[in-house]
């Protein structure tokens, strides 16, 4: 029965890990920058639903959307101002310029939102079924992180615009060379990026209170998920993060919950060091 | 080793020699304290300097030999009874060989991954010693105030930390420089250009990466030890926090990575500037942004921190700025 | 020079003179004694730590409208504030405390918010000899370290939730099984651990004992290894990862009879959870309905200091427009034992203080105070008692906060948790 209820609890948050990970996964993918503002961005996400359901009364799946075109203009400005200057230096500038950007993020939010919890409260009561019980926030945040990463997927493969990010991912000097401008599509993945790390914010804000601190631990959670799946590959986000998500759900069953961060980033260092490509990615 | 690069050497190492020497003559014990802060932020962003700076490998996660090296020099003194030299030099040795066991593995890695793993191994440690019983598990380790009477009372036995701690920082910066000077250290910048072409040429990477790694985990964990033993106490929550590991990156980025002066420099301002605008009015609320400020500003403009900057400016200084 | 400025010079040397003279007879008859602390104005601890800071700052304000203490000599003593804000961060607390002693030349010290800070700033207090009196920090092991100087106002930790214990058993003769979910710093270890050894000499079965992270805010793991049909969940944290863990427990509909927490409960933004906190009990150090009356002093054969209940709610509301929680009363109280103690000593040296401090045996509005004196454990409070409020509903179904425990100060009977 405990294995049953925790099994399903983790795989349902795993799909909204998946997904705040295919945002770091993408952007890494496109341009090789690991966005040390993602956590950040997460908390932006959810003080966005909360914004918008508490002070305009939105619906908070509804306002998912207005987060989302937020996520997509932040990224766009974070990747102008912050990261094309030094798209082509060492690593350390790029995790130095991005984590600068969270250092702004966290700080403007401190001045404006305090470091006290916000709520969104918006409670769909509790969904029984047989004996197992969700709160039905849970499983509309999983449904939305489905739905999200298909529409993420049919953009890359059947737009335009989606297909030049995957020529620029591919080899950015050929993509260059066949005529797509590589700054707008560098652009473009980064505000991609920003925003679904928004609007996985924006669905955990509907289920767990939130700081604007928040963002850190799930930003681990999402490395260690994008290593999982391998760093750059989105499909592999969704599926690190079900797998992570059952990891959590499982391994408390066995030992005391607080175990759980020994194992995870345990598991992470291996993976990193037997298969630094992910466990679906090629050898 | 000509004039100029003997002025370069002695350049930091007068600086904080005088520095610890005025704070003892003034016997002032609120100098000491700050003081003590400073130097310990020096001494941690050298260290890790020796790494970042000299291979090129950037250590997110730093902090965690400090952390572990503080826990087991700590575990001694307040455990086992030990005193405080043999205490912290074990912390530093235990720290050293658990980075030359860590670098075997992680240094495979490169670029991004290496910062990813070191990350997580950071968090790793947090929750293991969490869980550790031997360590006091959450709510971590103290000593008995008694501790302090071998020491001449507590009074003296801040004294003593605050002249360890200064006695380790001239340490760190002569073998700061001496590794820069030696073969080792330009084995180590030949990685830090091109790894791939280190190779070629016959530089044993592995050998010089490791090594490089243990140093820089060494003094870490002497300055933990130092750290808790002044605090009295450790928890898991205090040693290994990540934002730290982050600061001293940003110092060694600050003052300019690769040089000997560059860390000093840049801790030293970092922590003025943090003072600054906590104390401030106007910035009090915004400190942080304002910090994140600065060094997107420094990264995007002054990409090789203060002490390049200088270096490039002016090429006389060349020679005693190291 | 010319006469002009002469006649100028002499005025000026005859006033510089007069105001030293004057400021000597000044000390004579009145001093100051500086009152150092921290306030954790910014960072996670703001909210509690202010309160305190509010409490602590009324008091030095009624003191000095009085006139000061008045000392058996006739020296009358005025006090004065000196703080700093700590950022709620340990590395700081301890230059700020060294600073306050030595620049600042604080005679007394009152702790900031937290057990974690306490314990930092306790070392410095004791390094350099000063008192210092601890408010909003009730872990136990402060006081096993051997310090000597260190006072603390609050019901040490190892006694937040024994009573719940005992409440259990007067809810549910048959009780068994407990489930203890608690935060893993150490204030909260030091609560659980000394629960469940109770737990355990009371007859109960210790069933699930998990610890989380402070920050925690999913809690579905520990809730789905809670057994079925267990009869209490008690643990919790601090404010905010408990309110969610008692609204987790709603959601999942954990059925229990009882649901005993740390620290949240006694704040009147609990009731924002609804029908997750109907039911919910938590310890507290102080409640405005609890009433310590001089009367109970007497009887006790104990002195009674400082204001009534009444009048302390009172002059709170007016300064700070809202109701004073027990940080506040944390706080306030800090200051009254000082004010105690330098009047009896007829000093403000830290031994004839201390002196006092140690057999020192008193009752205010806010209970007994009274300070363990064996080197073992020294300074820990040993006089006060926890109380214990429940989230119940009034006749209009509105949730209203009562006290349950002890009996002496109830004000409604302890009711089981309604079937979820």
């Amino acid at each position: 029965m405990q294995f049953l209820a925790s099994l399903i609890d983790g795989l349902l948050l795993g799909f909204v890990y998946g997904l705040a990970a295919m945002g770091l996964t993408l952007i890494w993918g496109v341009m090789s920058v690991i966005n040390l503002a993602h956590g950040a961005v997460m908390a932006l996400g959810m003080f966005g639903t909360y914004l918008m359901f508490t002070y305009l009364g939105v619906n908070p799946y509804l306002a998912l959307l207005g987060v989302a075109g937020l996520g997509l203009l932040l990224g766009f400005l974070m990747y102008t101002v912050a990261v094309h200057r030094i798209i082509n230096a060492p690593h350390l500038s790029s995790l130095l310029a991005t984590f600068a950007v969270n250092l702004i993020i966290v700080g403007v939010g401190t001045a404006v939102f305090t470091t006290s919890p916000h709520n969104v409260d918006f409670s769909m009561g509790s969904l029984s079924l047989g004996r197992i019980i969700l709160p039905p926030t849970r499983l509309l945040a999983a449904l939305a992180a489905v739905g999200f990463t298909a529409a993420l997927y049919l953009f890359l493969c059947f737009t335009r615009p989606g297909k030049a990010i995957r020529a620029v991912a591919n080899n950015r000097t050929a993509a260059e060379l066949m005529g797509i401008p590589s700054a707008q599509v560098l652009a473009l993945s980064f505000g991609l990026g920003t925003m679904l790390a928004m609007v996985a914010g924006g669905l955990i804000a509907t289920f767990f209170p939130f700081t604007i601190l928040s963002g850190g631990p799930y930003e681990l959670k999402s490395f260690v998920i994008c290593v999982l799946g391998g760093l750059g590959q989105p499909l592999g986000a969704l599926v690190g993060g079900l797998i992570l998500g059952g990891l959590e759900g499982l391994i408390p069953i066995f030992m005391p919950v607080s175990w759980v961060p020994v194992v995870e980033f345990g598991l992470f260092v291996l993976v990193l060091l037997i298969r630094p490509n992910g466990l679906l990615g090629a050898k | 080793m000509g004039m100029g690069r003997r002025t370069g050497f002695w350049l930091p190492v007068v600086i904080i020699f005088f520095w610890g020497l005025a704070v003892l003559v003034l016997q002032d014990d609120t100098l000491r304290e700050k003081v003590f802060t400073l130097f310990m932020f020096v001494g941690l962003a050298s260290s890790l300097n020796l790494l970042l700076g000299y291979s090129g490998y950037i250590s997110f996660g730093h902090i965690v030999f400090f952390g572990l090296g503080g826990y087991s020099g700590f575990y001694l003194i307040s455990q086992h009874h030990w005193s405080i030299y043999p205490a912290m030099l074990a912390g530093g040795v235990l720290s050293a060989t658990l980075a030359g066991l860590l670098g075997l593995a992680v240094l495979r890695l490169r670029g991004a991954y290496f910062a990813l793993a070191t990350i997580g191994i950071n968090e790793a440690a947090r929750a293991l010693v969490g869980n550790f019983g031997p360590f006091g598990g959450a709510t971590g380790l103290y000593v008995n105030f008694a501790t302090y009477q071998q020491y001449g009372g507590a009074g003296k036995a801040l004294w003593l930390t605050f002249i360890l701690l200064w006695l380790t920082i001239l340490i760190i910066l002569t073998v700061s420089f001496m590794i820069k000077d030696s073969r080792f250290g330009l084995g180590l910048m030949a990685i830090r250009e091109d790894e791939d072409a280190a190779l070629v040429m016959g530089v044993g990477a592995a050998r010089l990466k490791t090594l490089a790694y243990m140093f820089s985990a060494f003094f870490p964990g002497i300055i933990g030890t130092l750290y808790f033993f002044k605090n009295g106490n450790v928890e898991p929550g205090d040693a290994f926090q990540l934002q730290m590991s982050i600061e001293m990156l940003v110092m060694v980025m600050l003052g300019g990575q690769g040089t000997v002066l560059g860390p000093l420099l840049g801790a030293v301002t970092y922590q003025g500037l943090r003072g600054y605008l906590l104390t401030s009015p106007i910035f009090k609320n915004l400190h942080l942004a304002m910090a994140g400020l600065i060094l997107l500003l420094i990264i995007l403009f002054v990409p090789t921190g203060g002490i390049g900057w200088l270096r490039e400016r002016l090429p006389r200084l060349r020679k005693v700025l190291e | 020079m010319r006469p002009k400025s002469l006649v100028g010079l002499v005025v000026a040397v005859i006033l510089v003179m007069a105001k030293i003279m004057w400021a000597d007879a000044d000390t004579s008859k009145t001093r100051t004694v500086v009152i150092g602390f921290t306030a954790s104005q910014t960072g996670k601890l703001n909210v509690e730590g202010t309160r305190q800071i509010n409490g602590l700052n009324l008091w030095i304000e009624q003191v000095n409208a009085a006139g000061g203490i008045k000392l058996p000599d006739g020296t009358v003593i005025k006090v004065a504030a000196k703080f700093y804000d700590d950022e709620s961060s340990k590395s700081r607390v301890q230059e700020l405390y060294t600073k306050l002693i030595n620049q600042d030349r604080a005679d007394f010290l009152i702790s900031p918010y937290s057990s974690g800070l306490a314990d930092a700033a306790a070392v410095i207090a004791q390094q350099y000899n000063r008192i210092m009196i601890t408010a909003g920090a009730a872990s136990d092991s402060t006081h096993k370290k051997g310090y000597t100087v260190v006072y603390q106002t609050y019901t040490p930790a190892s006694r937040y939730l024994t009573g719940a214990v005992d409440l259990l058993a007067g809810l549910d003769p048959k009780a068994q099984k407990i489930a203890i979910v608690y935060e893993k710093d150490k204030f909260c270890t030091d609560v659980v651990n000394s629960l469940t050894s109770y737990a355990k000499q009371q007859g109960l079965q210790v069933v699930l004992f998990e610890g989380y992270d402070s920050g925690t805010t999913d809690f579905a793991p520990f809730i789905n290894k809670i057994p079925a049909k267990v009869d209490a969940v008690m643990g919790g944290g601090h404010f905010a990862d408990t309110s969610t863990l008692a609204r987790q427990l709603y959601e999942k509909k954990v059925n229990t009879k009882m649901i005993a927490l740390l620290v949240a409960p006694p704040e009147d933004q609990f009731a924002e959870l609804g029908d997750a906190a109907l039911g919910v009990i938590g310890p507290s150090q102080w409640e405005p309905l609890v009433a310590y009356t001089p009367e109970a002093a007497n009887s006790l054969n104990i002195a009674w200091i400082g204001p009534k209940a009444g009048d302390f709610i009172a002059r709170y509301r007016s300064k700070y427009k809202e109701e004073p929680t027990y940080h506040s009363a944390g706080g306030y109280v800090a200051g009254l034992l000082l004010e105690k103690a330098i009047n009896q000593s007829g000093s403000t040296a830290t031994a004839k203080v201390k002196e006092v401090l140690d057999h020192l045996d008193i009752m205010s509005f806010y209970g007994r105070l009274r300070f363990d004196q064996t080197p073992a454990g020294h300074g820990l409070q040993v006089g006060h008692d926890m109380v214990y409020i429940q989230w119940q509903q009034d006749a209009q179904g509105k949730l209203v906060k009562q006290l349950v425990w002890p009996e002496a100060v109830k004000t409604a009977a302890a009711q089981p948790i309604k079937a979820r």
